[in-house]
Protein backbone atom coordinates (compact mmCIF):
# COMPACT_ATOMS: atom_id res chain seq x y z
CA UNK A 1 0.00 0.00 0.00
CA UNK A 2 2.70 2.57 0.85
CA UNK A 3 4.82 1.69 -2.13
CA UNK A 4 1.84 3.04 -4.65
CA UNK A 5 3.33 4.05 -7.98
CA UNK A 6 2.16 7.50 -8.10
CA UNK A 7 3.78 10.11 -6.33
CA UNK A 8 1.27 12.82 -5.67
CA UNK A 9 3.70 16.45 -3.93
CA UNK A 10 2.25 18.25 -0.90
CA UNK A 11 1.75 21.04 -3.77
CA UNK A 12 -0.47 19.68 -6.32
CA UNK A 13 -4.22 21.00 -6.00
CA UNK A 14 -5.23 17.39 -6.02
CA UNK A 15 -4.01 16.66 -2.68
CA UNK A 16 -6.96 19.18 -1.70
CA UNK A 17 -7.11 22.03 0.52
CA UNK A 18 -6.86 24.10 -2.18
CA UNK A 19 -9.98 26.65 -3.67
CA UNK A 20 -10.46 25.88 -7.59
CA UNK A 21 -10.65 29.63 -9.04
CA UNK A 22 -9.46 31.09 -5.75
CA UNK A 23 -13.13 31.38 -5.15
CA UNK A 24 -15.28 29.84 -2.16
CA UNK A 25 -17.41 27.06 -3.07
CA UNK A 26 -20.72 29.02 -2.62
CA UNK A 27 -19.61 31.25 -4.61
CA UNK A 28 -18.69 29.28 -7.42
CA UNK A 29 -21.94 27.15 -7.56
CA UNK A 30 -23.66 30.37 -7.61
CA UNK A 31 -22.37 31.13 -10.75
CA UNK A 32 -22.37 28.25 -12.10
CA UNK A 33 -25.87 28.35 -11.32
CA UNK A 34 -26.37 31.53 -13.35
CA UNK A 35 -24.72 30.46 -16.23
CA UNK A 36 -27.39 27.57 -16.00
CA UNK A 37 -30.06 30.24 -15.64
CA UNK A 38 -28.53 32.21 -18.49
CA UNK A 39 -28.76 29.72 -20.55
CA UNK A 40 -32.80 29.22 -20.25
CA UNK A 41 -33.29 32.82 -20.77
CA UNK A 42 -31.52 32.57 -23.90
CA UNK A 43 -33.22 30.45 -25.09
CA UNK A 44 -36.81 32.66 -24.28
CA UNK A 45 -34.32 35.26 -26.08
CA UNK A 46 -34.35 33.34 -28.98
CA UNK A 47 -37.56 32.31 -29.88
CA UNK A 48 -38.74 35.78 -28.59
CA UNK A 49 -36.71 37.44 -31.43
CA UNK A 50 -36.70 33.97 -34.14
CA UNK A 51 -40.41 34.45 -33.75
CA UNK A 52 -40.82 38.16 -34.23
CA UNK A 53 -38.10 38.38 -37.11
CA UNK A 54 -40.07 35.73 -38.77
CA UNK A 55 -43.66 37.14 -38.24
CA UNK A 56 -44.94 40.24 -40.62
CA UNK A 57 -43.17 43.90 -39.78
CA UNK A 58 -44.93 47.20 -40.05
CA UNK A 59 -42.82 48.98 -42.67
CA UNK A 60 -45.68 51.80 -42.94
CA UNK A 61 -45.29 55.66 -41.65
CA UNK A 62 -45.05 55.73 -37.58
CA UNK A 63 -47.56 57.99 -36.83
CA UNK A 64 -50.53 56.21 -38.93
CA UNK A 65 -49.69 52.99 -37.14
CA UNK A 66 -52.52 51.17 -35.46
CA UNK A 67 -52.61 47.80 -34.11
CA UNK A 68 -53.56 44.90 -36.10
CA UNK A 69 -53.06 41.11 -35.88
CA UNK A 70 -51.51 40.87 -38.76
CA UNK A 71 -48.37 42.22 -38.19
CA UNK A 72 -45.89 42.35 -35.07
CA UNK A 73 -46.70 46.40 -32.96
CA UNK A 74 -44.04 49.12 -32.71
CA UNK A 75 -43.02 48.38 -29.13
CA UNK A 76 -43.26 52.36 -27.92
CA UNK A 77 -46.65 52.03 -29.42
CA UNK A 78 -47.90 49.44 -27.03
CA UNK A 79 -45.77 50.65 -23.80
CA UNK A 80 -46.92 53.91 -23.67
CA UNK A 81 -49.13 54.38 -20.49
CA UNK A 82 -48.17 55.72 -17.05
CA UNK A 83 -50.26 55.44 -13.97
CA UNK A 84 -52.50 58.30 -13.55
CA UNK A 85 -52.01 59.58 -17.15
CA UNK A 86 -54.83 57.81 -18.80
CA UNK A 87 -55.04 58.81 -22.30
CA UNK A 88 -51.82 60.24 -22.78
CA UNK A 89 -48.86 58.76 -24.65
CA UNK A 90 -45.91 58.75 -22.92
CA UNK A 91 -43.97 55.66 -24.30
CA UNK A 92 -41.32 53.63 -22.41
CA UNK A 93 -41.66 55.95 -19.79
CA UNK A 94 -42.84 53.54 -17.28
CA UNK A 95 -40.17 50.77 -18.42
CA UNK A 96 -37.75 53.73 -17.95
CA UNK A 97 -38.75 54.01 -14.31
CA UNK A 98 -38.99 50.41 -13.54
CA UNK A 99 -35.12 50.07 -15.26
CA UNK A 100 -34.06 53.20 -13.18
CA UNK A 101 -35.54 51.22 -9.86
CA UNK A 102 -34.00 48.24 -10.78
CA UNK A 103 -30.88 49.40 -11.52
CA UNK A 104 -31.13 51.30 -8.45
CA UNK A 105 -31.75 48.27 -5.96
CA UNK A 106 -28.53 47.12 -7.98
CA UNK A 107 -26.73 49.62 -6.62
CA UNK A 108 -27.69 49.13 -2.98
CA UNK A 109 -27.04 45.68 -3.14
CA UNK A 110 -23.60 46.19 -3.80
CA UNK A 111 -23.18 48.67 -1.25
CA UNK A 112 -24.22 46.40 1.40
CA UNK A 113 -22.14 43.71 -0.16
CA UNK A 114 -19.10 46.74 0.54
CA UNK A 115 -20.46 47.30 3.57
CA UNK A 116 -20.70 43.62 4.73
CA UNK A 117 -16.54 43.44 3.59
CA UNK A 118 -15.82 45.57 6.38
CA UNK A 119 -18.08 43.73 8.93
CA UNK A 120 -20.57 46.85 9.15
CA UNK A 121 -23.59 45.51 10.64
CA UNK A 122 -25.49 48.63 10.61
CA UNK A 123 -24.62 49.32 7.17
CA UNK A 124 -25.89 45.95 5.42
CA UNK A 125 -28.54 45.81 7.15
CA UNK A 126 -29.50 49.32 5.97
CA UNK A 127 -28.44 48.60 2.22
CA UNK A 128 -30.59 45.62 2.23
CA UNK A 129 -33.46 47.19 2.88
CA UNK A 130 -33.02 49.77 0.90
CA UNK A 131 -32.50 46.47 -1.82
CA UNK A 132 -35.53 44.81 -0.56
CA UNK A 133 -37.58 48.20 -1.03
CA UNK A 134 -36.63 48.53 -4.72
CA UNK A 135 -37.50 44.87 -5.42
CA UNK A 136 -41.37 45.59 -4.52
CA UNK A 137 -41.02 48.42 -5.58
CA UNK A 138 -40.50 46.58 -9.28
CA UNK A 139 -42.87 43.90 -8.78
CA UNK A 140 -45.31 46.88 -7.90
CA UNK A 141 -44.58 48.19 -11.13
CA UNK A 142 -44.98 45.07 -12.82
CA UNK A 143 -47.87 44.47 -11.63
CA UNK A 144 -49.66 47.77 -12.62
CA UNK A 145 -48.51 47.03 -16.58
CA UNK A 146 -49.39 43.70 -16.27
CA UNK A 147 -53.07 44.62 -15.40
CA UNK A 148 -52.91 47.92 -17.87
CA UNK A 149 -51.41 45.35 -20.81
CA UNK A 150 -54.13 42.27 -19.84
CA UNK A 151 -57.37 45.57 -19.57
CA UNK A 152 -56.13 47.28 -22.82
CA UNK A 153 -56.64 50.63 -24.69
CA UNK A 154 -59.82 52.80 -25.09
CA UNK A 155 -60.06 51.47 -29.08
CA UNK A 156 -60.46 47.76 -30.09
CA UNK A 157 -58.93 45.92 -32.87
CA UNK A 158 -60.76 44.00 -35.07
CA UNK A 159 -59.96 40.63 -36.26
CA UNK A 160 -61.52 37.35 -36.56
CA UNK A 161 -60.96 34.74 -33.48
CA UNK A 162 -61.92 31.85 -31.90
CA UNK A 163 -63.70 32.29 -28.50
CA UNK A 164 -64.86 29.17 -26.49
CA UNK A 165 -64.37 26.78 -29.65
CA UNK A 166 -66.26 29.41 -31.60
CA UNK A 167 -65.37 31.42 -34.77
CA UNK A 168 -66.39 34.31 -34.29
CA UNK A 169 -65.65 37.15 -37.34
CA UNK A 170 -65.23 41.08 -36.50
CA UNK A 171 -64.66 40.33 -32.71
CA UNK A 172 -63.82 43.14 -30.99
CA UNK A 173 -60.26 42.82 -28.89
CA UNK A 174 -60.10 44.69 -25.90
CA UNK A 175 -56.26 44.16 -23.97
CA UNK A 176 -54.40 40.81 -23.97
CA UNK A 177 -54.99 36.90 -23.10
CA UNK A 178 -53.23 34.31 -23.99
CA UNK A 179 -54.87 33.26 -27.37
CA UNK A 180 -55.29 36.46 -28.69
CA UNK A 181 -54.35 39.94 -28.06
CA UNK A 182 -55.46 43.49 -29.25
CA UNK A 183 -51.73 44.81 -30.07
CA UNK A 184 -50.17 42.43 -32.34
CA UNK A 185 -50.42 38.69 -33.31
CA UNK A 186 -50.91 36.31 -30.67
CA UNK A 187 -47.91 35.16 -30.15
CA UNK A 188 -46.92 38.71 -29.35
CA UNK A 189 -48.77 38.67 -26.20
CA UNK A 190 -47.93 34.95 -24.82
CA UNK A 191 -44.03 35.77 -24.99
CA UNK A 192 -44.65 39.23 -23.36
CA UNK A 193 -46.74 37.30 -20.30
CA UNK A 194 -44.20 34.24 -20.51
CA UNK A 195 -40.63 36.43 -20.16
CA UNK A 196 -41.38 39.19 -18.39
CA UNK A 197 -43.38 36.52 -15.87
CA UNK A 198 -40.32 34.83 -16.04
CA UNK A 199 -38.21 37.12 -15.03
CA UNK A 200 -40.51 38.86 -12.68
CA UNK A 201 -40.69 35.36 -11.04
CA UNK A 202 -37.11 35.55 -10.76
CA UNK A 203 -37.19 39.14 -8.72
CA UNK A 204 -40.02 37.76 -6.34
CA UNK A 205 -37.59 34.84 -4.99
CA UNK A 206 -35.07 37.29 -5.12
CA UNK A 207 -36.86 39.85 -2.83
CA UNK A 208 -37.76 36.78 -1.02
CA UNK A 209 -34.21 35.21 -0.40
CA UNK A 210 -33.05 39.29 0.39
CA UNK A 211 -35.71 39.39 3.12
CA UNK A 212 -34.23 36.08 4.40
CA UNK A 213 -30.69 37.47 4.18
CA UNK A 214 -31.92 40.92 5.86
CA UNK A 215 -33.15 39.36 9.08
CA UNK A 216 -30.19 37.01 9.55
CA UNK A 217 -27.65 39.79 9.14
CA UNK A 218 -29.57 42.38 11.25
CA UNK A 219 -29.95 39.16 14.10
CA UNK A 220 -26.11 38.73 14.03
CA UNK A 221 -25.26 35.65 12.19
CA UNK A 222 -23.17 36.55 9.88
CA UNK A 223 -21.48 38.76 12.37
CA UNK A 224 -20.82 35.51 14.80
CA UNK A 225 -20.36 33.46 11.51
CA UNK A 226 -17.47 35.99 11.36
CA UNK A 227 -18.05 36.77 7.45
CA UNK A 228 -20.97 38.69 5.15
CA UNK A 229 -20.42 35.74 2.28
CA UNK A 230 -23.61 35.22 2.15
CA UNK A 231 -24.32 39.10 1.42
CA UNK A 232 -22.27 38.67 -2.10
CA UNK A 233 -23.65 35.43 -3.00
CA UNK A 234 -27.02 36.80 -2.90
CA UNK A 235 -26.00 39.75 -4.05
CA UNK A 236 -24.63 38.17 -7.67
CA UNK A 237 -28.68 36.52 -7.84
CA UNK A 238 -29.53 40.03 -7.73
CA UNK A 239 -27.40 41.33 -9.95
CA UNK A 240 -28.19 38.63 -12.35
CA UNK A 241 -31.97 39.74 -11.90
CA UNK A 242 -31.03 43.52 -13.09
CA UNK A 243 -28.84 41.55 -15.76
CA UNK A 244 -31.42 39.88 -17.00
CA UNK A 245 -33.66 42.62 -17.35
CA UNK A 246 -31.10 44.65 -19.07
CA UNK A 247 -31.33 42.13 -21.98
CA UNK A 248 -35.48 41.99 -21.75
CA UNK A 249 -35.78 46.15 -22.02
CA UNK A 250 -33.60 45.84 -24.98
CA UNK A 251 -35.48 43.21 -26.83
CA UNK A 252 -38.84 43.45 -25.80
CA UNK A 253 -39.05 47.63 -25.39
CA UNK A 254 -36.71 48.93 -28.06
CA UNK A 255 -36.12 46.28 -30.73
CA UNK B 1 -23.96 36.15 25.61
CA UNK B 2 -22.84 39.95 24.50
CA UNK B 3 -19.13 39.60 24.61
CA UNK B 4 -19.56 37.27 21.66
CA UNK B 5 -20.26 40.65 18.92
CA UNK B 6 -18.00 42.70 21.40
CA UNK B 7 -14.92 41.86 19.44
CA UNK B 8 -16.24 43.26 15.87
CA UNK B 9 -14.35 45.78 14.74
CA UNK B 10 -15.83 47.90 11.94
CA UNK B 11 -13.59 48.65 8.93
CA UNK B 12 -13.84 52.28 7.82
CA UNK B 13 -15.57 52.91 4.63
CA UNK B 14 -13.12 53.60 1.78
CA UNK B 15 -14.59 56.60 0.27
CA UNK B 16 -12.88 55.79 -3.64
CA UNK B 17 -14.82 52.66 -3.36
CA UNK B 18 -17.71 54.00 -3.22
CA UNK B 19 -17.39 56.57 -5.68
CA UNK B 20 -16.57 53.81 -7.70
CA UNK B 21 -19.76 51.71 -6.99
CA UNK B 22 -21.83 55.21 -7.94
CA UNK B 23 -19.64 55.85 -11.06
CA UNK B 24 -20.58 52.70 -12.22
CA UNK B 25 -24.46 53.17 -11.45
CA UNK B 26 -24.06 56.50 -13.41
CA UNK B 27 -22.64 54.58 -16.42
CA UNK B 28 -25.21 52.50 -16.44
CA UNK B 29 -27.87 55.23 -16.35
CA UNK B 30 -26.60 57.26 -19.13
CA UNK B 31 -26.18 54.25 -21.68
CA UNK B 32 -29.69 53.83 -21.15
CA UNK B 33 -30.76 57.12 -21.88
CA UNK B 34 -27.78 56.89 -25.28
CA UNK B 35 -30.50 54.09 -25.48
CA UNK B 36 -34.02 56.63 -25.31
CA UNK B 37 -32.35 59.18 -27.61
CA UNK B 38 -31.53 56.34 -30.50
CA UNK B 39 -34.83 55.16 -30.04
CA UNK B 40 -36.91 58.24 -30.47
CA UNK B 41 -34.60 60.10 -32.98
CA UNK B 42 -33.62 57.29 -35.54
CA UNK B 43 -35.78 54.81 -38.36
CA UNK B 44 -36.26 51.50 -37.68
CA UNK B 45 -34.02 49.24 -38.87
CA UNK B 46 -31.18 46.41 -38.73
CA UNK B 47 -28.40 49.29 -37.59
CA UNK B 48 -30.43 50.48 -34.82
CA UNK B 49 -31.36 46.99 -33.38
CA UNK B 50 -27.35 46.26 -33.86
CA UNK B 51 -26.36 49.78 -31.71
CA UNK B 52 -29.03 48.75 -29.28
CA UNK B 53 -27.70 45.28 -28.95
CA UNK B 54 -24.31 46.52 -28.50
CA UNK B 55 -24.98 49.31 -25.93
CA UNK B 56 -26.69 46.24 -24.30
CA UNK B 57 -23.86 44.50 -24.02
CA UNK B 58 -21.82 47.17 -22.65
CA UNK B 59 -24.04 47.76 -19.85
CA UNK B 60 -24.22 43.90 -19.49
CA UNK B 61 -20.28 44.62 -19.26
CA UNK B 62 -20.42 46.99 -16.33
CA UNK B 63 -22.80 44.55 -14.38
CA UNK B 64 -21.06 41.40 -14.92
CA UNK B 65 -17.49 43.19 -13.97
CA UNK B 66 -18.21 45.59 -11.72
CA UNK B 67 -21.35 44.69 -9.81
CA UNK B 68 -20.48 40.89 -9.79
CA UNK B 69 -17.11 41.73 -9.40
CA UNK B 70 -15.91 39.29 -12.38
CA UNK B 71 -13.55 41.56 -13.48
CA UNK B 72 -11.41 41.05 -10.18
CA UNK B 73 -11.81 37.33 -10.10
CA UNK B 74 -8.90 35.00 -11.58
CA UNK B 75 -8.70 34.74 -15.09
CA UNK B 76 -10.02 31.50 -15.15
CA UNK B 77 -13.21 31.98 -13.23
CA UNK B 78 -13.95 34.74 -15.84
CA UNK B 79 -13.17 33.00 -18.66
CA UNK B 80 -14.87 30.11 -17.64
CA UNK B 81 -18.38 32.18 -17.09
CA UNK B 82 -17.95 34.09 -20.16
CA UNK B 83 -16.98 31.66 -22.95
CA UNK B 84 -20.01 30.17 -22.57
CA UNK B 85 -21.87 32.93 -22.76
CA UNK B 86 -19.93 34.14 -25.77
CA UNK B 87 -21.09 31.18 -27.81
CA UNK B 88 -24.52 31.86 -26.70
CA UNK B 89 -24.63 35.02 -28.09
CA UNK B 90 -23.46 33.71 -31.25
CA UNK B 91 -26.38 31.32 -31.28
CA UNK B 92 -28.61 33.75 -30.62
CA UNK B 93 -27.41 36.53 -33.75
CA UNK B 94 -27.60 33.17 -36.26
CA UNK B 95 -30.64 31.62 -35.28
CA UNK B 96 -32.17 35.07 -35.05
CA UNK B 97 -30.86 36.93 -37.81
CA UNK B 98 -30.72 34.25 -40.37
CA UNK B 99 -33.11 31.66 -39.51
CA UNK B 100 -35.52 34.51 -38.32
CA UNK B 101 -35.31 36.04 -41.79
CA UNK B 102 -35.32 32.47 -43.55
CA UNK B 103 -38.45 31.21 -42.18
CA UNK B 104 -39.35 34.51 -42.95
CA UNK B 105 -39.00 34.12 -47.03
CA UNK B 106 -39.53 30.53 -47.17
CA UNK B 107 -42.75 31.04 -45.60
CA UNK B 108 -43.79 34.17 -48.12
CA UNK B 109 -44.77 36.76 -45.54
CA UNK B 110 -44.92 40.15 -46.73
CA UNK B 111 -44.02 42.82 -44.45
CA UNK B 112 -47.30 45.56 -43.73
CA UNK B 113 -46.46 49.05 -45.62
CA UNK B 114 -49.72 50.84 -44.42
CA UNK B 115 -51.84 50.21 -41.32
CA UNK B 116 -54.22 47.62 -41.34
CA UNK B 117 -57.15 48.34 -42.32
CA UNK B 118 -59.39 46.87 -39.62
CA UNK B 119 -61.51 49.03 -38.27
CA UNK B 120 -61.36 50.33 -34.95
CA UNK B 121 -63.29 52.86 -33.17
CA UNK B 122 -63.56 54.45 -29.51
CA UNK B 123 -65.46 53.37 -26.30
CA UNK B 124 -64.39 56.04 -23.93
CA UNK B 125 -66.56 54.32 -21.38
CA UNK B 126 -63.49 51.52 -21.44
Amino acid sequence: MSSTAISVDNKSPWRGGVGPFKASYGKLMMWFFLLSDAFTFSGLLITYAFIRFSASAYKGPVDEFVFSTEYWPIPEKVYEAFPGFHGVELPLVFVGLMTFILIMSSVTMVLAVEAGHRMDKKNVVKWMLWTIIGGFAFLTCQAWEWTHFIHGTDTATIADVVVNGIWIDNYEIYGANLTFNQYGPPAFAALFFFITGFHGFHVFSGVVINIIIFFNAANGMYERRGHYEMIEKVGLYWHFVDLVWVFVFTFFYLI
Amino acid sequence: MEQATSNVVVQPADPAKIRGIWKVALILAVVTAIEYVFAFTMAKGMLLNVIFVSLTIVKAGFIVSEFMHLGHEVRSLMFTILLPMIFIIWLIVALVNIEGSAIKDGRGTQDAMEPAKTEHHEDGGH
